[in-house]
């Protein structure tokens, strides 16, 4: 393999700190910002904001319309979509129904709602996910735990630009009677990418 | 071009080891790569597109090896080697989304039947290499964008149409795929052709 000796053997950590200094030395980045971004990453920006999303969507028919309508302007009503993917384009939303299951993917990277569900999670950033939810969706589901019926049509988005995806999925049996912040303690992150079922 | 990175469809990575107890940055480092990426290329050290392709450039071996901030990383290494040689410093670009007007109409609609090209661009593209030469329907018409293959080598942004294309399971994976299955995967005006 070509040009590898200029990545160096060293550990990936030491590296890191090599090609930050260079970083700061050019003048692009300085530590202290780094600093407060892997904290906000860690901290402030995750998938609570696409649960309460959901909740919202569940609760409030209007709601829910605009944002299938079009994802970005709809969660800019509940204070999410700032600068954490400001490149991205559109924000679509897709609704699980009783006949339809969708499913997010990104087979040539690994793009990813990080403007409502964060940084995404180890799994759906490996080869095996992104290799096989394309082609044998059902039979991936099926080894996650989420049987579909036959009859039950399969969508998967293939997010390959700078449109990015998330499952609405179904609200669950018997929370008629809950408010916004019991559903969206009932969303889980697997939910809103389509390998779980509520 | 065609890469390790182009993953859709491949046999053998075995199961889908998904947990729900991981930590977002096992290690240190990775979240270091992750914010250290983010104000790179925001203070212009390269376009989203340059950086994926420089992840597209690795050796396959390493893409495997590496992981995904370990990707990231290489990256940001391939990208300084290459453009903050000397005393030079890039300018800031303009932050924003990607979406661009366009002086001219969206060439295909809604339900439109389309095929998608057979080409194989030794740079950067979005087209993944199962859906090429397959056919389509227009499922949905997006804002022109930045044009991936042309921003991603300094050739510029020649903004394009964006669509949703939709992919019969069996379009793309023939006898052996699943019924019931529909694949969209987002795809720029250039790779698609009218079909009659």
């Amino acid at each position: 393999m070509t040009a590898d000796h200029r990545h160096g053997s060293e550990s990936p950590a030491v590296r890191t700190e090599a090609i930050e200094a260079l970083l700061v030395e050019k003048g692009l980045v300085q530590s202290a910002a780094v600093d407060a971004l892997v904290e906000r990453y860690e901290h402030d920006i995750g998938p609570l904001r696409g649960a309460r999303v959901v909740a919202e969507a569940w609760t409030d028919p209007e709601f829910r319309a605009r944002l299938l309508e079009d994802g970005m302007p709809a969660i800019r009503e509940l204070g999410f979509g700032d600068n954490t993917d400001s490149h991205v384009a559109r924000l679509v939303v897709k609704e699980n129904t009783d006949s339809v299951h969708n499913l997010v993917v990104c087979t040539l990277c690994s793009c990813y709602p990080w403007a409502v569900l964060g940084l995404p999670p180890a799994w759906y950033k490996s080869p095996a996910y992104r290799s096989r939810a394309v082609r044998e969706p059902r039979r991936l589901l099926a080894e996650l735990g989420l049987d579909l019926l036959p009859d039950v049509e399969v969508r998967v988005w293939d997010s390959s630009a700078e449109v990015r995806y998330m499952v609405l999925p179904r609200r669950p049996e018997g929370t008629d009677g809950l408010g916004v912040e019991e559903l969206t303690a009932r969303v889980t992150r697997d939910s809103m990418i389509g390998v779980e079922r509520l | 071009m065609n890469g390790i990175h182009d993953m859709g469809g491949m046999h053998g990575f075995g199961a889908v080891d998904r947990r729900s107890d991981e930590v977002l940055f096992p290690e240190a480092w990775q979240g270091r790569v992750c914010a250290l990426a983010g104000y790179a290329m925001g203070a212009g050290l390269a376009n989203i597109d340059a950086f994926r392709h420089a992840i597209e450039r690795m050796p396959p071996d390493r893409y495997l090896s590496d992981g995904y901030y370990g990707r990231w990383l290489y990256a940001l290494e391939t990208l300084a080697r290459e453009r903050l040689a000397g005393d030079t410093t890039p300018e800031r670009p303009e932050i924003g989304s990607v979406a661009r007007e366009a002086d001219r109409e969206p060439r295909f609609a809604l339900g439109d039947p389309v095929r998608t090209w057979n080409r194989h661009p030794q740079g950067h593209t979005r087209l993944p290499g199962y859906a090429r030469d397959r056919r389509g329907v227009i499922a949905d018409v997006h804002p022109a964008c930045v044009y991936p293959d042309t921003n991603a080598d300094g050739r510029g942004e020649s903004p394009e149409y964006l669509y949703t294309v939709a992919f019969e399971s069996r379009e793309l994976w023939g006898e052996e795929a699943e019924a019931g299955a529909t694949v969209y995967i987002d795809l720029f005006e250039p790779y698609l052709e009218a079909l009659e």
